[in-house]
């Protein structure tokens, strides 16, 4: 894996290539010493960079094209996935999937938005970008988890809900509008997980639940750190500077409250082993589940309002 | 998404501070039309000739559609704060300060309760004019004390929307103001309080995904733009032209989003007519 190096990834990878090119060379001599010492600097540096990024370096990290995404997780951490499909009124949304699955001995209903990999699932994806179908779809399987008192856990990964002519005709404010609503009301746990971009109104459309944790290098705001840039500042260039304004990493949206945990992601993030990353975040949602098991039916809707409600800065 | 681009996009020419030289004229942006003061007054800010509705403040609507003297005004003086130490061409802090100097508002919407033809109601209107009625901490707060209101008066819930989103410097605080309001909402309806929702251009972004498309009736003034994304955004991700009407009042309406659309100077009429239907 990790066929895609980022910029500041560089460092790290060239002493990786250049350890198995002492291993490929030394066939029969001992050089175990040599070894340990460049492996040990592997993690060193590795550790060195990564606690030191940039809120623009961790949302390059978050749209690695080699990350998990929903499916990798869920392949990853569940046994007996059956994906159901449709929203019941218009049509299949790729950028959305979603089904019963077993985590580990219990049933859950896991719903995450999917992107591509490569140019061809990426069109057929939408590049992770759902239409109104798409919300519409996670709210129908919300509610036959809701029907069979099943926890739901939805994975966050779009860079926004599409913008496009049939998406607007179609309610896509609406849909997402609707989705808030009834998640605050639904009967079961719902745990959402924030394990790439979360992109604005699109990533909060499955993002309304009784937790809410995040990926450690993920980023989660109301507008990308370009758009954000490309209006505040009238061009593209200040992306870096507008991640940092937005405030945008786990760390800074744990302070915030906006956030309730963050899940660590493999050593040199989740692409470098996809394995790993859903061991860590199944280990997670078990614990949380355990926690969350414990809390009643109706008080839910309490539960959400007094979370969401303490949300918000303002003086009087 | 681009939610705050055509909030500064759309301060164009109708903005009510924006008079002609004189002062006595003021020229539609729709029909070119030039309208004497005057007139444009008595007819509610609705160009004569064309219809075209022009964007009016808290202010008038409350004039408008309450009875005289019945406004009680809520947490009139709450103010946003700086969380994310947010800084872009000009410090946020400093943004809120001279809005509220400019505007005499405090920030993108007002609250309070009111009657309409003697029934009582809690009110919300927003304000385009406090940085494209954008909804941040505020109008979330504010909103959500609203809905407390009318859950604990058991008044109806009326809220006039005119915004570009959220507010992009509150940065996921804003868009939690989604959230926010949409469960107090989802507690609402619980208590079986009607919500009505009125929106006036344009409503867009972060208030239409939430609370603005949450009403039991949803009621549009004519002409006005209903989007989540809005029209520059869509035509640049997608390349295409955009049907005739795209996202007006009269368009989502036939898309089935919209309960009715009413002309401004029924505003209160109709409102009062719908109230008494679902009165007991
Ligand atoms: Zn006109």
């Amino acid at each position: 894996m990790a066929n895609i190096t980022l910029e500041f990834e560089k460092p790290i990878v060239e002493l990786e290539q250049k350890i198995d090119e002492i291993k490929e060379m030394s066939s029969g001599m001992d050089i175990s010493n040599e070894l340990a010492k460049l492996e040990k600097k592997v993690i060193e540096l590795r550790t060195q960079i990564f606690s030191n990024l940039t809120p623009w370096e961790v949302v390059q990290l978050a749209r690695h094209p080699e990350r998990p995404f929903s499916l990798d997780y869920i392949f990853n951490m569940t046994t007996d996935f059956i994906e159901l499909h449709g929203d019941r009124l218009f049509g299949d949304d790729k950028a959305i999937v979603g089904g019963f699955a077993r985590l580990e001995n219990r049933t859950v209903m896991i719903i995450g938005q999917q992107k591509g990999r490569d140019t061809k699932s990426n069109l057929y994806r939408n590049f992770g970008m759902p239409n109104p179908e798409g919300y519409r779809k996670a709210l129908r399987l919300m509610k036959l988890a809701e029907k069979f008192e099943k926890p739901v856990i939805t994975l966050i990964d779009t860079p926004g809900a599409y913008p496009g002519i049939g998406a607007e005709e179609r309610g896509q404010a609406e849909a997402i509008a609707k989705n808030l609503f009834e998640m605050a009301k639904l009967k079961v746990p719902i745990i959402v997980v924030i394990i790439g971009e979360g992109a604005s109104g699109g990533a909060l459309g499955i993002g309304v639940g009784d937790r809410v944790l995040m990926l450690e290098y993920c980023w989660y705001s109301v507008i990308s750190p370009e758009s954000c840039s490309s209006i505040l500042w009238r061009s593209w260039e200040h992306k870096e500077k507008a991640a940092e304004q937005l405030k945008l990493t786990a760390n800074d949206l744990l302070e915030l409250g906006i956030i309730d945990r963050i899940i660590p992601e493999p050593p040199g993030g989740a692409h470098r082993d996809h394995v790993l990353a859903a061991k860590l975040l199944k280990k997670t949602l078990i614990e949380e589940l355990d926690q969350i098991s414990k809390i009643k039916n109706e008080k839910f809707l309490e539960n959400r309002i007094e979370k969401f409600s303490a949300m918000g800065f303002f003086k009087e | 998404m681009a939610w705050f681009k055509r909030s500064t996009d759309n301060i164009k020419s109708d903005s009510l501070k924006k008079d002609t030289p004189d002062g006595i004229w003021t020229k539609c942006p729709d029909c070119n039309d030039v309208i004497h003061k005057k007139q444009w007054e008595a007819n509610l800010y609705v160009c004569s000739k064309c219809g075209y509705h022009f964007r009016i403040g808290s202010e008038k609507y409350f004039q408008l559609l309450l009875d005289e003297g019945s406004f009680r005004e809520l947490d009139r003086k709450m103010k946003s704060i700086d969380p994310l130490n947010f800084s872009d061409t000009k410090p946020y802090v400093k943004r809120i300060e001279d809005t509220i100097n400019k505007t005499g508002l405090y920030d993108a919407i007002r609250t309070g309760t009111g009657k309409i033809n003697n029934i009582d109601i809690v009110i919300g209107c927003m304000d385009f004019d406090f940085i494209g009625g954008s909804m941040g901490s505020v109008v979330g707060e504010k909103i959500s004390r609203a809905i407390d209101k009318a859950i604990k008066t058991k008044y109806p819930l009326i809220i006039l929307s005119s915004s570009g989103g959220a507010r992009m410097m509150e940065g996921a605080i804003s868009l939690m103001q989604l959230a926010k309001t949409s469960t107090q909402l989802a507690k609402l309806s619980q208590y079986k309080v009607p919500y009505i929702s009125i929106l006036t251009n344009p409503t867009t972004g972060g208030a239409s995904a939430s609370y603005a498309m949450l009403g039991d009736f949803n009621i549009a003034e004519p002409n006005a733009l209903i989007a989540f994304a809005g029209p520059r955004v869509v035509k640049q991700a997608t390349g295409k032209d955009l049907p005739p009407g795209f996202q007006r009042a009269e368009f989502v309406q036939e898309h089935g989003f919209i309960d009715f659309i009413v002309e401004r100077k029924d505003l209160k009429s109709k409102l009062t007519q719908l109230l008494n239907l679902i009165k007991d």
